[in-house]
């Protein structure tokens, strides 16, 4: 802020009136401690997987990372009807937010998630319905950051990407079910998800809660930073017009 | 009464327009047909897996140059101007969206009829069964539905021509994979009566969701 001089009043000295900095510390620290513990917790005090042996920790990352992919979907469905409903540039910035650390934990799942069917499954890729649909998923919503920033019009790319975070949203179920009904007539050679079947250790279900828990932590921090520095980057693009316009 | 006439009146406009231009229906045309080309070569489709094959290439070529009609059914719209007109009619916003969603129809439906006994001779099927004139009917009225929808929004976008596909494609891949399935069964790779009965149906709950939600957001998003 020292170089403020001379900037157009709206921005003299005071700090944006959001309360994120402040919050956003908190979680910060709280998050990296609780991530350090989350590791020791994964790679030393889980126990190792009989059959699969030590690749199989990845379990702790891969479906924490999935579920908070998405929550971050859900959240950006839920901002986009708030944002029809209300018309309050906070709601755009929300779905914004999320639908951009969506689309990152959701690529990571399916990175972790390959990486893991390698060695378990032995193929790195299978067209079975969680992978599949989970794929549709990250091209919705890839198209969805696309389509933010090809259309021209700021408000009204607000409103188009609002229609497609909710149409994106409704059609992932209708996904899921049409490949498992297309799966269960041209059955794959491959064998469903192993770890998951319910059959899980109590240190092990644990620890997958915890990891659940820190991601979420994780995702709760970026996304409230990316808002921020969303808003921080419409100040500058005001500031900038207006000092444009006083030339 | 309200509500068709003017449906009606836009459907006639598209279909004048393009009786006099006839550039979407045959450029369509041609591309679909190129796609079963490329296709015979890339896949070396064979007498033995022509059946097998035959639905996936069928429904890739539809989907293609059904994309190809819509964005160009948007941008007439756009070059002229005429866009901001309709909006501007005294007319809801369903009866635009459907009325758009007819014109798509009617295109793709014809380039289809075109294409479909052209296939029947390139990849030798013979199947003109009502099982796949009732696939191809349901089909295209949910591509036509969500196509609309995604080439109102493209149309305004830098690059249209690359957005429509890539909004449209991940959100249609229920309806297509219905499709191809009762294809499939329709041509005859195998006496699956099952899948018919099993996706028929579901091909309509499809397209009654997506009839429900996209005009609704239509009449939300396009505003101004």
């Amino acid at each position: 802020m020292a170089s403020a001089q001379g900037n157009p009043p709206i921005s003299s000295g005071q700090r944006p009136r959001t309360g994120f900095p402040g919050l956003s510390g908190i979680l910060l620290v709280v998050t990296a401690v609780l991530m350090l513990v989350n590791l020791y917790l994964i790679f030393m005090v889980a126990p190792t997987d009989s059959v699969l042996g030590h690749v199989q920790r990845i379990f702790y990352f891969h479906v924490p990372i999935a579920i908070v992919s998405f929550v971050a979907f859900f959240v950006v469905f839920v901002a986009s009807i708030g944002y029809l409903v209300t018309r309050k540039s906070r709601w755009d910035s929300v779905a914004h937010a999320a639908a951009e650390m969506g689309v990152v934990f959701v690529s990571l799942a399916l990175l972790t998630g390959i990486v893991w069917a390698r060695p378990v499954w032995g193929v790195w890729w299978t067209w079975e319905p969680r992978l599949t649909t989970t794929l549709i998923l990250w091209l919705i919503y890839v198209a969805y950051l696309m389509l933010r920033s090809y259309v021209p019009n700021k408000s009204q790319g607000a409103l188009y990407a609002a229609g497609l975070g909710i149409i994106g949203f409704v059609d992932v179920p209708i996904v899921y079910y049409s490949v498992q009904w297309w799966r269960s007539i041209h059955p794959s050679a491959v064998v469903g998800p192993l770890a998951d079947s319910g059959a899980l250790e109590p240190v092990m279900q644990g620890v997958l809660f915890f990891s659940l828990g820190v991601f979420l932590l994780l995702f709760l921090y970026l996304l409230l930073e990316r808002m921020h520095l969303r808003n921080v980057e419409d100040r500058l693009s005001s500031l900038r017009y207006a000092s444009r316009m006083r030339r | 009464m309200r509500f068709f006439r003017p449906m009606a009146t836009l459907v006639w406009k598209d279909l004048l327009l393009e009786l006099r231009s006839r550039d979407i229906v045959v450029s369509a045309l041609v591309f679909g047909l190129l796609v079963v080309v490329v296709f015979n070569f890339a896949l070396q489709v064979s007498a033995e897996r022509v059946t097998e094959l035959a639905p996936g290439i069928l429904w890739v070529a539809f989907a293609f140059a059904g994309t190809l009609a819509m964005s160009r059914a948007f941008v007439r719209e756009r070059e002229q101007g005429g866009f901001e007109g309709l909006l501007l009619a005294p007319v809801s916003r369903d009866a635009i969206f459907l009325g758009k969603v007819a014109v798509s129809f009617l295109f793709m439906l014809v380039i289809e009829a075109a294409l479909l006994p052209v296939f029947a001779v390139l990849l030798n099927f013979t199947g003109f069964s009502l099982t796949l004139a009732a696939a191809i009917l349901l089909a295209t009225l949910g591509f036509a539905t969500v196509g609309t929808l995604f080439s109102a929004i493209a149309v305004q976008t830098r690059s249209r021509e690359v957005m429509l596909p890539v909004l449209f494609f991940p959100i249609i891949l229920p309806v297509l994979i219905g499709a191809v399935e009762v294809s499939g069964a329709a041509i005859g790779s195998g006496p699956e009566s099952g899948v018919v009965t099993r996706w028929l149906p579901l091909l309509a709950v499809f397209d009654a969701v997506f009839l429900v939600i996209c005009p609704w957001i239509f009449s939300i998003i396009v505003e101004e």
